[in-house]
């Protein structure tokens, strides 16, 4: 399939021939990267969805292209994870130039006992292609093209939503509406909100340029480069032999002008040029000039009407964190809105989406926004020391470490959400309450295998740590599986050191390398604690079913 | 720990001619790139967020209230 011409047919739903407005459990607006995985999410865990594009097309152009780490195992979870990476081209290496010279360089991945690498380069069509294929696996989700919102009003029962489409105009009731419509969302001006922030001024020329190159699978930042003197570059890989090239034009640049071929075709000539690869034949295959900004919605929750991605907020690209920080948007909400409707939970679990993620996008938008002052400096002061910055590097390690060309995305750890349990027991290392929990090499069920990979969809899972059948293990497992009665499915993993060690009611995986046990600060008997979206939520040391308990509630913002 | 504003140079006047001497033949933007560089190399050195910010906010303070003949080159 060319994901890049693909036309998705329009097809009349019954709803739109109902006397009275069909009603649904979750209407999600905008079938992108980040309203596909949420209705995937939700179909996975059993929640009909009904998802709304107003066009019948993927994604023109590239534009997302860099898919981190924690993204791909949310992939991993829903199915399409294996296909992305097999396509994308992985990295984990930038690279930072100044002028001709190489001044910093940066492994994303340090520890290679990962499964996935810390980002995939792959076209944003790729991305949304095998999602909707996957999406249409999935009988619980209605997926229907050429559907445009244009009114949205809630009330105590639920939310209406008036729907344009080909054949006429419509209405659906939801008990939940999720906007997933992107930086310019429509459900987010119908009902009168707006996202507030900095625009910066600048602008960048983003190329796809197709050509047989020899240029690693890096990110190469440029700073002031001979091929593109006083301003910013970038370069990345992307398949299909096409390379994705931003050229920074400053504000006074017409973006109209700029995106004419003829004036790009000089500036990747140039590129070229000053590389091995001078004379390479190349076609240019999409181009466009951006303006960026930072920017969120100041509550992501309005009553029933939630937002995730662009449209409850907008970062500069430097860092990777828009689809990134989206889809673990919709990997946040996911598991709650299910919780809610299966009747787990109640309402104050939803309403602790907006606080997690909004906490998540303030941490991007401040990284963003640093990597763009420091890409683009506004005031005089400020390029001097930016200059500075990137002079002192050639010689001095500490100012490589200032040098700012994009903190490239990772995954937020929920400090300070009300569904963590603190630490009471003293812990070393990340794997603290909120943080996404870290894969591990694994043996299980006598094959190699990874840690992530062995926590079950969308559930919460614990993680009991052994010694040769310690009577700690075993009854770590009974006080679980206690607490989490008729409150939530619960899986419980045993990691153990070998084989020998089985406990009944837990699933045994083998810590060959000791990896998780060193990642997690395992000791015998202790019991890590992991949310549906595989965030911890509490660890202990010797926990009693009381504690779990607890916890568990917590998680699920019960009194 | 707090910025010290107590003398706690080894030998002050010895370091006062010998930051004006690290500008001699400099142009007035060689003069601010080394400042500016002076700064960040001095930073890391210090290291300590507090000691920083206490820092700048003296640094800024004085700015602001300075009167104007003493913030710009303008003599008699």
């Amino acid at each position: 399939m060319d994901y890049q011409k693909v036309v998705f047919p329009y097809r009349r739903a019954p709803d739109q021939g109902a006397r009275t407005p069909a009603r649904h459990p979750v209407v999600v607006v905008g079938a992108g990267p980040v309203g596909l995985a949420l209705a995937i999410d939700l179909a996975q865990q059993r929640v009909p969805v009904v998802l709304l594009d107003n066009d019948d097309r993927l994604s023109t152009g590239s534009r997302a292209i860099c898919f981190a780490k924690r993204t791909l195992e949310i992939f991993d979870r829903l199915g399409v994870g294996a296909g992305l990476v097999d396509k994308g081209v992985s990295w984990n290496t930038g690279r930072v130039f100044l002028r001709d010279q190489p001044i910093y360089s940066f492994n994303l991945q340090p520890e290679t006992t990962h499964e996935r690498p810390a980002f995939i380069n792959i076209q944003q069509y790729y991305v949304e292609g095998y999602l909707v294929e996957r999406a249409q696996e999935l009988p619980l989700i209605d997926l229907r093209w050429k559907n445009a919102v244009t009114a949205v009003a809630q009330d105590d029962n639920g939310v209406q939503v008036t729907v344009q489409t080909p054949d006429g105009d419509y209405a659906l009731r939801a008990d939940h509406l999720v906007a997933c419509d992107g930086a310019r969302s429509s459900v987010r001006s119908l009902i009168g909100q707006e996202a507030k922030g900095r625009t910066f001024r600048d602008r960048f020329l983003i190329a796809d340029v197709k050509m047989a190159a020899d240029f690693p699978a890096e990110r190469w930042f440029w700073f002031d480069p001979p091929f593109h003197p006083g301003y910013s570059a970038l370069l990345h890989k992307q398949p299909d032999d096409v390379w994705r090239i931003d050229f920074q034009l400053g504000w006074d640049a017409d973006p109209e002008a700029e995106k004419q071929p003829e004036r790009i075709l000089p500036r990747v000539r140039a590129l070229l040029a000053h590389s091995a690869m001078k004379d390479a034949p190349f076609e240019l295959e999409w181009a466009s000039v951006y303006t960026f900004s930072c920017e969120r919605m100041a509550s992501f929750r309005h009553g029933r009407v939630v937002f995730a991605g662009d449209a409850a907020h907008r970062v500069s690209p430097f860092g990777a964190r828009g689809a990134n920080s989206g889809v673990q948007d919709a990997e946040n909400l996911a598991w709650k809105l299910a919780a809610v409707l299966q009747g787990r939970a109640g309402d104050a679990l939803l309403a602790s989406y907006g606080p997690e993620r909004e906490a998540a996008a303030d941490e991007n938008i401040g990284h963003s926004t640093r990597a763009t002052d420091f890409i683009t400096p506004k005031s005089e002061v400020s390029r001097l020391f930016r200059d500075a910055t990137l002079q002192l590097a050639r010689d001095h390690a500490f100012a490589r470490a200032l040098v700012n060309s994009g903190r490239l995305s990772t995954p937020a750890t929920l400090h300070g959400s009300p569904l963590n349990t603190p630490d009471r027991d003293e812990f070393e290392g990340s794997m603290m309450p909120g943080a996404p929990a870290s894969d591990a090499p694994v043996r299980v069920d006598g094959r190699d295998g990874w840690l992530l990979r062995c926590l079950g969809t969308s559930r919460f899972a614990a993680l009991v740590f052994d010694d040769a059948g310690s009577p700690a293990a075993g009854r770590a497992v009974r006080a679980l599986h206690q607490a989490a009665d008729e409150l939530a499915p619960l899986d419980v993993l045993l990691v153990a050191a070998d084989a020998r060690s089985r406990v009944e009611g837990a699933r045994t995986v083998i810590d060959a390398a000791g990896l998780v046990t060193r990642r997690y600060d395992g000791r015998p008997g202790t019991v890590v604690l992991l949310r549906p979206d595989q965030h911890v939520c509490a660890r202990w040391r010797a926990p009693d079913a009381a504690a779990l308990r607890q916890a568990l509630r917590r998680a699920l913002a019960l009194p | 720990m707090p910025l010290i504003t107590t003398p706690h140079f080894d030998a002050a006047d010895a370091f006062y001619e010998a930051l004006i001497d690290a500008h001699r033949e400099l142009s007035s933007a060689q003069s601010h790139e080394l400042n500016a560089k002076l700064v960040l190399l001095l930073a890391n050195h210090v290291g300590d967020r507090g000691v920083l910010d206490e820092a700048l906010a003296a640094a800024r303070d004085s700015v602001l209230r300075a009167p104007p003949t003493l913030s710009t080159g303008n003599r008699r």
